[in-house]
C-alpha cells in the first residue's frame, strides 16, 4: 500500500455544503471543535438557506458551512476554499464558485444520481462528475451513501436512520485528511445520543469508517498538517457572536447589579440571543416573548422604568417596528439597548444573509430630531465586549443605545481569549434619592455634567412623577409647548449623546503607520477582511493603515484629525455608502467608498484590488 | 423607628393625596372628570403607599390621566400603554400597575396587545374608557362606535362592524370582565375596588360622554328617565331584575336569555341568578348588547360579568426563576462554558 504523503500548510479553508438535513452545520462545527481544541486560530461562516427545510436535494436547500484554520493568525473565514465537500449535485452547483482554481472536491455520488439531476436542474447529459466540466479541479468521488449503508447493516437501524449517518463518513474522512483525532466528536456523539446508544454507536463507526477509508484506500494521495497557531497565552473557548452577544448582555446585568428584561419577538438572525438569554434564568434573568417586534421594546421601556437593565433584539424588518418607541425613549431619558443583529433588506430582504445596511436607520430613522447613541462589533467575540459597551453607555447615560452586529459575526464563531468577571468594569447607575427634592419638589428633568437625568424608580417614596412623549419642559418634565423650551431640548439631547465622546476611548489605529497614502475606515463585521487586507498591503509594501470604529454615534474626538493624516481615506461597506455620508458631512472629506451589497461578507481580494487602485492612481 | 416616623407613615392618605400639581385639561364637562375623581377616591382605600402606584396611559383624550395622578406614571405612545405595563409588571410584580387607556387607543391601534395582555393574565388594573368616539383627533368613528354613524371621516355613515369589549376581553380569556359608567359614580368606585382586588388582568370598560364630538352616546343608559329601564346591574347572587319599579326579570330559556314581567306570574326565583364564575352565562350577558333602539332588546348590564383564578404571568416567571437561582449564578463559569483550551 502506497502511504499518503504528509504536506504541512499554513491554513486550509473547507467549505461542506449538503442539503439542509444532511447535517452540514453540524458536520462544520465539529471540524472546527476539533481544530480549536488543537490549537489552530480559525474563523466560520455558515451559509444556509431562508427555508428551514427546502424541497430535498433542490438548490434552494442548500447548506454550507465554511471553516479557515490556519497556523498564522486567521481574521476571516476565507475568501475562497481549498476543500470544497458535495454531498449532491445542488451543493456543488450552487458551490463551486467558492472552490479555488485547483481545488479539491469531495463528492458524493450518491447525491448525483438521475433524481438528484433533476432537482438540482442539471440536464441528464450534464452530470459535472462525468461530463469533463471539473477538469482542473481534483475530483474525489465516492458513494458516501453506499458505504455508510454497508458499515451499519448490522445496526437494526432503518434505512432512513441509516442515511443521517453519512455525516460522520465525510467528517471522519476530512479529519484523517488533517490529522485530526477523532476522540472529541466522539465525545460530542456518545454525550448528544446518551438516551439512544443505538443511533450513538451508528454515528461513531461511520466516523471511524471514513477516518478508515482514508488511511486504507489509496484515492488520497496526501495528507496536510496545520500546526499549532501563535496566538495569545491564555485560555480559549470558541464562541459565535450571537452567544458572545448574550454573554456580554449577562455580564454588564452582574456588573450593574440591574436585573436583565429582554423583550423580543423572534426573527432571523437575532433569535438565539433569546434563545440563549432564556436559558439563564438562575442570574435573574426575565426574558419575554413579546407578541410582536412594537410590544417587545414597549415591555423593555416599562421594564427599564422599573429600573431593569432593558434589551430589546431583532433584526431589519424589526427595528422597522419599533421605531416610534426608540423615539418615545428618547424623550423619556430611559436606558435600553436596541440590538440590531443586520440582515439584508430592504423589506424581508436576504434573512439568512448578511449586510450593514442599517447604519442610516439607526442614526436617522425616526420621527422628529431623535439622536441614540449607536455601537457596533466587529467579530464574533467583539459581539461580547460591543454589548457590554452599548449597556454601559445605555445606564451611565441614560440614553437608548444601539448595537449593530450582522448576520455574518453573529453566527460565525472564532477562539476567544475570554475574560473574568474581575476584569471587567463596573456599571454605576445613577438613582434619584427622596432627599434629592429642592423645595419639597422633585424635578425628574434635572441633569448631571453628562446632561443625564437620575434614574426615579416606582416604589422610591416621595419621588412620585410623570413621563411622557410629549415634549417636556427642562427640570421638571411637566409637558410644554413653549417654542423656546422645545428648541432647547432638542438641542439638549443631541448635545447629551455629544457628550458621551467625553466617556469613550479615542480612536485607535487597528495597523499600519499614523501617517500615509490610505487609511482603511471600517466598522462592524468588515472588520476581518479589512484587518486581513491590510496586513497584506503592508507587508507588500504599502502605505497603508486600518481604523475600524466601535462607536458610530458619537464618534471618538480624534477621528477627525486621524483622517487628516492620510492622503486618501477608504470606507469599505456592505452598502451603497451609508458610513461615508456621516464621514463627509462631519469631516468634509473626499473618502472613498468600497461597497459591495450581495448578502455576502467583502473578500481580501476585493480590499486590496480597491487600495491599489486608489495608491496607484 | 421613631414615634414621629411612625405616625407620618400611618398617616392616612385622602384623595387629595393622589391629586397632582398638573391643571387638568380635558374639555369642561367631559366624562374623563368623573373617572379621575373617583379613582382618587378609592385609591387611599387600597391600602397601600402612593409610591407603589403606577398609571400607564397611551396616546388619546383619556391618555392624559397619569399627569392629574400624583403617582408614578408615563404618558407614552398610542396603543402600548398594555404592553409597556406588561413590561414594568413582569420586571416590579410589587407594584399596583394601572392601564389607562381608551376605545382607539386599547382596540384599535392598540387591541393586538390588549388581547395578549388579558390572555397572560398580569396582575394590572386595564381601564377603558369608551366615548365611542376619536376625541383628540376631532372626531372620527372609532372601533367601538356604532354602525352607520356619521362621523368626520364617514360623511355616509360609518360601514365598521363595532367591536363589544367585554365580549372581547371575554374572547381573549381574560380574567376579570366589568363595565360601568363615568355617570354612576358609586358604582364606578365599587367597580375599581373590584379590579383592585382581583389577583389578575381587571378589565373595566367605562362609558364615558364625550360631549364634544358624541355627547349623549350613553345617555339612555345614565340618564334618570331611561336608566331603569334600559340598565342591568348584576350582582354576586343576585336575580337578573330591572325596569323602572324593578319588575322586570331576565330568565334563561336553554341558553336564551328572555325578559320576563314580575307582575305576570314570574317570581324572582325562577330569573337568572348572576354567578360572576360561570364563563357560559357571562359570555352571554356580555351578548347582551343590542341597540337600544331595537324592538324587543335586552338592557345594556353593567357590573363584573365574569371573573376566574389563574395564575398570573408575573407569578410564574418569578417562581421560575427561583426555581433556577437553586441552580446558582457563576459569571466566569459561563462565559468559561463546557470546553476550553490553552495556549501557552
Amino acid at each position: 500500500m502506497l502511504a499518503a504523503v504528509n504536506e504541512t500548510v499554513e491554513s486550509v479553508v473547507i467549505r461542506f455544503a449538503g442539503d439542509s438535513g444532511d447535517g452540514m452545520q453540524l458536520t462544520g462545527s465539529q471540524f472546527t471543535n476539533t481544530s480549536a481544541l488543537l490549537g489552530n486560530d480559525l474563523a466560520t461562516f455558515p451559509d444556509f438557506p431562508a427555508e428551514i427545510r427546502a424541497p430535498i436535494g433542490t438548490v434552494a436547500g442548500v447548506s454550507g458551512f465554511q471553516v479557515h484554520i490556519g497556523s498564522s493568525r486567521i481574521y476571516t473565514p476565507g475568501d475562497s476554499c481549498d476543500v470544497l465537500v458535495v454531498m449532491n449535485v445542488a451543493a456543488l452547483k450552487s458551490n463551486l464558485r467558492h472552490l479555488k482554481k485547483g481545488g479539491t472536491i469531495i463528492a458524493n455520488t450518491d447525491g448525483f444520481d438521475a433524481k438528484n439531476m433533476r432537482l438540482a436542474g442539471v440536464a441528464d447529459d450534464k452530470n459535472p462528475l462525468e461530463d469533463g466540466s471539473l477538469e482542473g479541479y481534483d475530483v474525489k468521488k465516492l458513494d458516501v451513501t453506499k458505504i455508510t449503508r454497508a458499515a451499519l447493516t448490522d445496526s437494526g437501524l432503518g434505512v432512513k436512520e441509516i442515511d443521517r449517518c453519512k455525516n460522520m463518513f465525510v467528517l471522519g474522512l476530512i479529519y484523517w485528511m488533517y490529522h485530526r483525532p477523532i476522540e472529541n466528536t466522539v465525545n460530542f456523539i456518545e454525550s448528544k445520543f446518551k438516551k439512544n446508544p443505538a443511533v450513538a454507536e451508528a454515528n461513531v463507526k461511520v466516523l471511524k469508517a471514513g477516518w478508515n477509508y482514508g488511511e486504507t484506500t489509496e484515492a488520497f494521495a496526501s495528507r496536510y498538517e496545520v500546526n499549532k497557531a501563535k496566538m495569545d497565552a491564555g485560555v480559549y473557548r470558541g464562541i459565535t457572536g450571537n452567544v458572545a452577544a448574550t454573554y456580554g448582555l449577562i455580564a454588564a446585568s452582574v456588573k450593574s447589579e440591574l436585573p436583565l428584561f429582554l423583550g423580543s419577538y423572534p426573527i432571523t438572525p437575532a433569535s438565539d440571543i433569546l434563545h440563549e438569554l432564556s436559558k439563564y434564568k438562575n442570574f435573574g434573568i426575565k426574558t419575554f416573548q413579546a407578541e410582536d417586534e412594537i410590544a417587545a421594546i414597549t415591555s423593555a421601556i416599562g421594564a427599564a422604568f422599573g429600573g431593569s437593565l432593558a434589551i430589546t433584539t431583532s433584526s431589519g424588518p424589526g427595528i422597522a417596528l419599533k421605531t416610534e418607541a426608540i423615539g418615545l425613549a428618547t424623550v423619556l431619558e430611559l436606558p435600553i439597548v436596541i440590538v440590531n443583529v443586520q440582515r439584508g433588506g430592504p423589506s424581508t430582504g436576504l434573512p439568512t444573509k448578511t449586510e450593514q445596511a442599517d447604519l442610516l436607520q439607526a442614526m436617522y430613522g425616526r420621527n422628529g430630531e431623535c439622536p441614540v447613541a449607536i455601537v457596533a462589533a466587529q467579530s464574533p467575540t467583539d459581539c461580547f465586549d460591543a454589548a457590554f459597551e452599548a449597556c454601559r453607555i445605555a445606564v451611565e447615560h441614560m440614553v437608548p443605545v444601539f448595537l449593530l452586529t450582522d448576520g455574518y459575526i453573529a453566527n460565525g464563531s472564532e477562539p476567544w481569549k475570554f475574560p473574568t468577571t474581575a476584569d471587567l468594569p463596573t456599571i454605576k447607575a445613577a438613582y434619584s434619592k427622596p432627599e434629592d427634592k429642592k423645595d419639597g419638589k422633585f424635578l425628574p428633568y434635572e441633569r448631571d455634567e453628562k446632561l443625564s437625568r437620575p434614574w426615579a424608580i416606582p416604589g422610591t417614596p416621595g419621588l412620585e412623577h410623570r413621563i411622557g412623549g410629549l415634549e417636556k419642559q427642562n427640570g421638571t418634565g411637566n409637558i410644554s409647548y413653549d417654542p423656546a423650551n422645545h428648541e432647547f431640548m432638542i438641542h439638549l439631547r443631541a448635545e447629551k449623546i455629544e457628550r458621551i465622546a467625553d466617556y469613550i476611548p479615542d480612536q485607535a489605529l487597528d495597523n499600519g503607520p499614523e501617517k500615509g497614502d490610505l487609511l482603511i475606515l471600517g466598522w462592524g463585521g468588515t472588520y476581518g477582511a479589512l484587518k486581513t487586507a491590510t496586513r497584506d498591503l503592508l507587508a507588500e509594501g504599502y502605505s497603508v493603515a486600518h481604523a475600524h470604529l466601535r462607536h458610530l454615534n458619537p464618534m471618538p474626538k480624534n477621528l477627525g484629525n486621524m483622517l487628516k493624516n492620510y492622503k486618501q481615506v477608504l470606507i469599505p461597506e456592505l452598502n451603497s455608502g451609508q458610513l461615508i455620508k456621516i464621514i463627509r458631512d462631519k469631516y468634509f472629506i473626499d473618502a472613498k467608498g468600497l461597497n459591495k451589497v450581495q448578502g455576502l461578507p467583502f473578500t481580501t481580494i476585493e480590499v486590496k484590488n480597491k487600495v491599489k487602485e486608489l495608491i496607484s492612481k | 423607628m421613631t414615634i414621629l416616623e411612625t405616625s407620618v407613615n400611618e398617616k392616612k392618605l385622602t384623595s387629595k393625596d393622589f391629586v397632582s400639581d398638573q391643571e387638568v385639561r380635558w374639555c369642561p364637562g367631559c366624562g374623563d372628570y368623573s373617572i379621575l375623581k373617583q379613582v382618587q377616591t378609592v385609591m387611599p382605600d387600597l391600602g397601600r403607599a402612593r409610591e407603589e402606584f403606577v398609571f400607564i396611559s397611551g396616546i388619546g383624550c383619556s391618555s392624559r390621566f397619569p399627569y392629574y395622578m400624583e403617582t408614578f406614571g408615563m404618558h407614552s405612545i398610542h396603543g402600548r400603554a398594555t404592553a409597556i405595563a406588561s413590561g414594568l409588571k413582569a420586571a416590579r410584580p410589587d407594584l399596583s400597575v394601572w392601564i389607562v387607556s381608551g376605545d382607539g387607543d386599547s382596540l384599535s391601534i392598540g387591541g393586538n396587545h390588549t388581547i395578549h395582555l388579558l390572555r397572560r393574565n398580569f396582575d394590572v388594573n386595564m381601564l377603558v374608557f369608551n366615548n365611542q368616539i376619536y376625541g383628540l383627533t376631532k372626531g372620527q368613528y372609532s372601533p367601538t362606535s356604532e354602525a352607520g354613524k356619521i362621523t368626520k371621516s364617514t360623511p355616509m355613515g360609518s360601514i365598521d362592524h363595532p367591536f363589544n369589549p367585554a365580549a372581547l376581553a371575554l374572547g381573549a380569556d381574560g380574567t376579570f370582565v366589568a363595565r360601568s359608567m363615568d355617570r354612576d359614580p358609586k358604582h364606578l368606585q365599587a367597580i375599581l375596588k373590584r379590579a383592585y382586588q382581583h389577583k389578575g388582568t381587571s378589565f373595566v370598560e367605562i362609558y364615558q360622554n364625550c360631549n364634544v364630538f358624541n355627547d349623549g352616546a350613553f345617555e339612555i343608559f345614565t340618564e334618570k328617565s331611561s336608566k331603569k329601564l334600559e340598565t342591568l346591574f348584576v350582582e354576586q347572587g343576585k336575580p337578573l331584575i330591572f325596569g323602572e319599579n324593578n319588575d322586570k326579570g331576565i330568565k334563561l330559556d336553554g341558553f336564551k336569555p328572555v325578559i320576563v314581567n314580575l307582575n305576570e306570574g314570574h317570581s324572582a326565583n325562577d330569573l337568572w341568578i348572576h354567578d360572576e364564575t360561570d364563563q357560559v352565562k357571562a359570555n352571554i350577558l356580555a351578548r347582551f348588547f343590542d341597540s337600544p333602539e331595537k324592538e324587543g332588546h335586552l338592557p345594556r348590564p353593567f357590573g363584573v360579568f365574569y371573573t376566574e383564578d389563574r395564575p398570573c404571568y408575573e407569578d410564574m416567571m418569578t417562581h421560575q426563576l427561583e426555581e433556577a437561582a437553586s441552580k446558582g449564578a457563576d459569571l466566569d463559569k459561563l462565559i468559561a462554558g463546557r470546553e476550553t483550551w490553552i495556549v501557552n
